[in-house]
């Protein structure tokens, strides 16, 4: 799931990241919400339910499963889903790469023109392609997305592969599942499970985007539309 | 961006930053096996063409297929247009077929604009007399910002018939919104009486504006539209005005050369410059594709009322 804006390439991340707050500390975590925990301007305060050291385990950890399940790196190809999950995928190959002592080839997907939902809402602008020179013909490709929610953007994503070639398999990593899928889909690698309402609103903030590593929960606010 | 294209006025910095990004993306989509995107599935595009157009109807009927809209082609000659039908009948009857987004060159300036209040659907100018040429202007821009990197700040010359040229107007009014320094360069009798209000600047002197031209445009000599004594000969004006290899080598070093087609070889550009790797014009042809789909996905793709 993205934030309600897909940037095209080169532009400066969006303006909300500029007020980020810095990461909570580690009693405000296990904490409820209060009032004012964590102001943002213009969204209701949100908790902190992954601080930095906690997105790099899970992330350090997710390498070694898809190394584990694909029996070493050789064939995998990693595509990030545009906005956050092109960091996240950068980030897996360099993981990836460390231990098996190569380059893991990394990319991205945008989805964008394959979503379902696209009529209702204004034309969005488009995220930036990249895929690996090598291709994606039978190799094993694993999508990589921050959020995984309704599994409509994982939708998307699989229509948009076929386009682009045909992989012998897909798989899909997540830094958070939050739930509530609309569609017969599941991650096979997950940063953490987080059981949440539908009317809370999961953000992702990444370093290579916002500034900081965070995973916020909070309440949604009334003029957002999806994440 | 509003729901027509109808000028490249309308468009403001945002706005044509948006398209030109948009169009980078789906460019490197053409080189993909599979050239199509469902994006525009179940919408209709009418090309509706009151003058002969080769380039830009397949190049807008290209651009709907590939983000898979039907497209239907209409075109004057053989249809009741030739009866007497007016462009609002024609226009009302495209409306109860269910066009999503309509396609029009015209021989009068404005229709576009006119067509716009009558027809529910989006409104596209591919062309209205010497009037405008908005996507014209935009690959124009698109294939300066692919070639040369930048756009804020270069220098463009434009040279030829600016009088008669729809492409030029849009040009100049595009490239200063996208922070170009547009030179209009034109015998006298070729340029608009009130080009003096334009974004840019004139010179009647091709080889004194070529040194500083990071691009020079060439238009074409419209000779369907030389109805009075413009200038005293072709071959006078190819001496004064063409651009031949002599000519070319006054560039800068990376300076290129562009022409909106169709080109009169021999009159403004000869043959040896349109066929040099300094030339961009096949080029603009494929850039042209993705710059309409770019358009008409930003004017169709969303719930309608365009971007934001």
């Amino acid at each position: 799931m993205h934030a309600a804006d897909h940037l095209p390439c080169g532009e400066a991340p969006h303006t909300e990241a500029a007020h980020a707050p810095p990461p909570g500390g580690e009693a405000q975590r296990r904490e409820a919400p209060r009032r004012h925990e964590i102001p943002r301007r213009g969204e209701p305060p949100a908790k902190v339910v992954l601080q930095p050291a906690e997105i790099r385990r899970a992330l350090t950890r997710i390498a070694h499963e898809i190394l584990e399940r694909a029996s070493g790196a050789d064939d995998v190809v990693l595509l990030g889903i545009p906005t956050r999950g092109v960091p996240l995928a950068l980030r897996l190959a360099e993981r990836l790469g460390q231990v098996e002592g190569r380059p893991v080839p990394a990319g991205s997907l945008d989805v964008t023109m394959h979503r379902d939902d696209l009529r209702l809402r204004p034309a969005r602008a488009l995220g930036h392609t990249e895929v690996p020179s090598a291709g994606i013909d039978d190799k094993i490709v694993v999508l990589v997305d921050d959020v995984l929610y309704s599994g409509r953007t994982v939708r998307a994503a699989l229509d948009a592969l076929g386009d682009i070639g045909r992989p012998r398999a897909v798989q899909l990593a997540v830094l958070v599942d939050r739930g509530h899928r609309e569609l017969p889909i599941r991650p096979d690698y997950v940063g953490k499970n987080l059981p949440t309402s539908q009317r809370e609103m999961v953000r992702v903030l990444l370093a290579e985007v916002d500034g900081e590593d965070a995973v916020l929960l909070g309440a949604r606010p009334a003029d957002r539309g999806d994440s | 961006m509003k729901r027509h294209l109808l000028s490249a006025g309308d468009l403001d910095l945002d706005d044509a930053l948006l398209i030109l990004d948009t169009a980078e993306e789906l460019a490197r989509m053409a080189e993909r096996p599979v050239k199509k995107l469902p994006t525009l599935r179940g919408r209709t595009v009418v090309n509706l063409f009151y003058e002969d157009s080769t380039r830009t109807r397949i190049s807008f009927e290209a651009a709907a297929k590939r983000l898979s809209a039907d497209v239907i082609n209409f075109s004057a000659k053989g249809s009741s247009v030739a009866k007497g039908e007016s462009l609002k009948d024609t226009a009302l009857t495209l409306e109860a077929m269910g066009a999503d987004a309509v396609v029009i060159r015209h021989s009068a300036s404005g229709a576009p604009h006119r067509l716009a209040t009558w027809v529910k659907g989006s409104v596209v100018n591919a062309g209205d007399g010497a009037h405008e040429h908005p996507t014209q202007a935009l690959l124009d821009a698109f294939t300066m910002r692919r070639r040369l990197g930048r756009l804020d700040g270069l220098a463009v010359t434009i040279v030829g018939d600016v009088l008669h040229s729809r492409v030029a107007r849009s040009n100049v009014l595009l490239l200063s919104t996208l922070g170009a320094e547009v030179t209009l360069v034109a015998p006298p009798t070729l340029l608009p009486v009130a080009v003096a209000g334009w974004p840019c600047s004139v010179s009647y002197e091709l080889d004194l504006a070529l040194p500083k031209a990071d691009v020079v445009m060439m238009l074409r000599v419209q000779q369907e539209r030389m109805n009075a004594a413009y200038f005293p000969s072709v071959r006078e004006y190819s001496r004064r005005y063409g651009l031949d290899a002599a000519r070319m080598a006054l560039l800068p070093e990376q300076g290129i050369v562009m022409h909106p087609g169709p080109m009169n070889r021999g009159v403004e550009i000869a043959a040896e410059v349109a066929d040099s790797v300094r030339s961009t014009i096949v080029e603009q042809v494929a850039n042209g594709v993705s710059v309409r789909m770019a358009v008409l996905y930003l004017l169709l793709g969303g719930s309608g009322g365009g971007q934001r």
